[in-house]
């Protein structure tokens, strides 16, 4: 019996512990979000008061919906991340493969140098890659940034899947090799639903990043055309004054695809578990 | 013809030698088992001849035809794996059905296929199930219908009864042998354990350290062991080994007696020892007695009967029955 009462303090200890947390890391969001349905005055005279009816204003939604292209920019972020985490899952899975399954001379080697790109952060390589853009002509498109994220992204992707892809079952391969089916039939239909729930893992910590990414977009693709959400809401940001109205509604309407995004990605992480194949 | 020919077959990873020259020669309809203790390289072996790995030198010639450079699915062989390696997106039948799929086989011939086979290994009601819904055991028997559809000219079975209990292992294992006797195809059937090798097997193979020590029918591998690993290795409990004055003394380094060749007598006999341990099985009576300047020696007595521990007791060897060695371990 003091067992049970042990558990159940300790229980709610670790609910105290994790709640709190939540606390903790929700409340940056929450004033962002309350503050963004506020009039300028409501901001800066009482930021942690939720909004009441006389401070409750539009203001802030109505100014980025009027100035600027925010739908555009709403787009190129998600083509840009979009397209970055497929292309990272789809070579990054390639790569974890041939590493995990193939015995070739520089094997380890490669998946170091594969690796490397973990402790190295790509943003040390800005001018050069600025130079390439350049002198490829790719500067002020998405594809400049979605080559960029893509390199960011993979040595990653490349590190966890493989340490995944080391699990399956040879067997399994090998029933596959024995009754006829080509090494990309295996990686596609026998391989990657079984590594699922990394491929999840690996597509969260992808998107985040590239996301929130204000660097590379300004530096890459600072054209009108070529705005992500992130530096279009730089705009409001000025030398002297800045349109916090504005600032906090784009920030709070930039919350929702990632999180949508998420949401989906999660739920594959539940449903990936595909047990009964081996045993 | 025969179904299997390997010449001087080598396998080297880095620096250690895996399979150090194996040639072997397998007749058509033979059911031949591969056994030895793990890390002897059997299921390299195994492996080689399926095409899942290369073999280093020497040559493999499935039914007449080499196929050194053969991917596996042209080889004309199916195999049976120890995790059963189902395909987890796939039903039963498709599971059966795929490698017919592959080689482009008609609809209604893959279907004829795979309804015979369903009925023969009685997996008739679970065609359309998933492996995940499936026990251990049946999920065996859907990976042995997987390669009866094949109709391959060789058969492989890397230890599939390792992950059965039990039970099921004895079972599975008569299953086996009935399903040689129906269809008549070549196999081969790898396993560490010697009692699934001295019952299934026409021809065992005993391997270590990637070398053939011996080949030969069960019953032969028994009477007549070539050296002191396969007398070691086949039969259980394992054969005495003595050494020093009594095998001296008939002119060897190394004597061989089983278990069930010595007898207990109340004094005299060829050794004496003191009686350290009973196991009483019921229809077995094992008696392990401490012989002086030997190891232990180990008596099978059928039945059951009851001594002492510590008791000294008399050891009376049947003469005609045992092996001798000489210094390299080979049989005199």
């Amino acid at each position: 019996m003091s067992k049970a009462r042990s558990s159940f303090a300790r229980s709610g200890f670790v609910h105290l512990a994790l709640g709190g947390y939540t606390l903790l890391a929700l409340f940056p969001i929450f004033l962002v979000i309350a503050n963004s349905f506020k009039t300028r005055a409501g901001i800066f005279s009482a930021p942690l008061q939720l909004p009441n009816a006389t401070t409750f204003s539009w203001i802030g939604y109505q100014t980025v919906l009027k100035q600027g292209d925010f739908l555009g920019y709403f787009q190129n972020s998600l083509i840009v991340t979009i397209v970055s985490i497929f292309l990272v899952l789809l070579f990054g899975a390639m790569a974890a493969f041939a590493l995990s399954e193939y015995r070739f001379r520089g094997n380890l080697m490669m998946g170091l140098y594969l690796a490397l790109g973990i402790m190295i952060p790509i943003r040390l390589g800005t001018v050069a890659i600025l130079q390439g853009m350049v002198a490829t002509g790719l500067v002020n498109t998405l594809t400049a940034l979605i080559l960029v994220y893509t390199a960011q992204g993979l040595p990653l992707a490349v590190f966890i899947l493989s340490e995944f892809m080391r699990n399956v079952s040879d067997d399994l391969k090998n029933a596959g090799r024995v009754d006829g089916l080509s090494e990309y039939t295996i990686f596609y239909r026998l391989v990657l639903p079984l590594v699922r729930p990394a491929m999840a893992t690996v597509a969260v910590f992808t998107m985040i990043p590239i996301w929130n990414d204000l660097w590379f977009p300004l530096i890459l693709a600072p054209s009108e055309a070529t705005k992500t959400v992130t530096l279009g809401a730089q705009m409001f940001i000025g030398q002297y004054v800045t349109n916090w109205n504005a600032v906090l509604s784009t920030l709070s309407l930039a919350i929702l695809p990632v999180l949508v995004l998420y949401l989906i990605f999660s739920r594959q992480l539940i449903r990936g578990i595909t047990a009964g194949a081996v045993k | 013809m025969s179904a299997l020919t390997l010449q001087n077959v080598t396998k080297r990873f880095g620096s250690t030698d895996v399979i150090r020259g194996v040639d072997l020669e397998v007749a058509e309809g033979e059911f031949v088992v591969f056994v030895g203790p793990s890390g002897c390289g059997k299921s390299t072996l195994l492996r080689i001849i399926a095409g899942l790995e290369d073999q280093t030198s020497g040559h493999v010639t499935i039914a007449g035809k080499n196929v050194d450079v053969t991917p596996p699915a042209k080889r004309g062989i199916a195999m049976v794996f120890q995790s059963y390696a189902l395909y987890p997106h796939l039903t039963v039948k498709g599971n059966m059905g795929l490698a017919l799929k592959q080689e482009g086989v008609e609809k209604s011939e893959i279907e004829r296929r795979i309804a015979a086979a369903a009925k023969m290994l009685h997996l008739d009601t679970l065609l359309d199930r998933r492996p995940s819904e499936l026990s251990g055991g049946q999920r065996q028997r859907v990976a042995i219908g997987r390669a009866i559809v094949r109709q391959p000219k060789l058969f492989l079975f890397d230890e599939p009864l390792s992950n059965l209990d039990a039970a099921l292992r004895v079972n599975t294992r008569i299953e086996i042998a009935n399903l040689h006797r129906l269809l008549g195809g070549t196999m081969i059937y790898v396993t560490h354990d010697q009692v699934e090798a001295m019952t299934l097997a026409d021809k065992i193979v005993v391997l270590s350290a990637g070398k053939i020590e011996q080949v030969g029918r069960p019953i032969d591998l028994y009477n007549k062991p070539a050296n002191l690993f396969v007398a070691g290795f086949i039969g259980s409990p394992k054969m005495n080994f003595l050494t020093g004055a009594p095998a001296e003394k008939l002119g060897a380094t190394t004597i061989g007696i089983r278990p069930e060749h010595v007898r207990i007598v109340p004094t005299g006999g060829n050794w004496e020892g003191k009686v350290s341990h009973l196991e009483k099985l019921g229809s077995d009576t094992f008696v392990y007695v401490a012989v002086e300047g030997a190891d232990m020696v180990t008596v099978r007595i059928v039945g059951q009967e009851d001594f002492e521990v510590g008791a000294t007791v008399g050891l009376a060897a049947d003469e005609a029955h045992i092996h001798r060695f000489d210094k390299d371990g080979r049989a005199i």
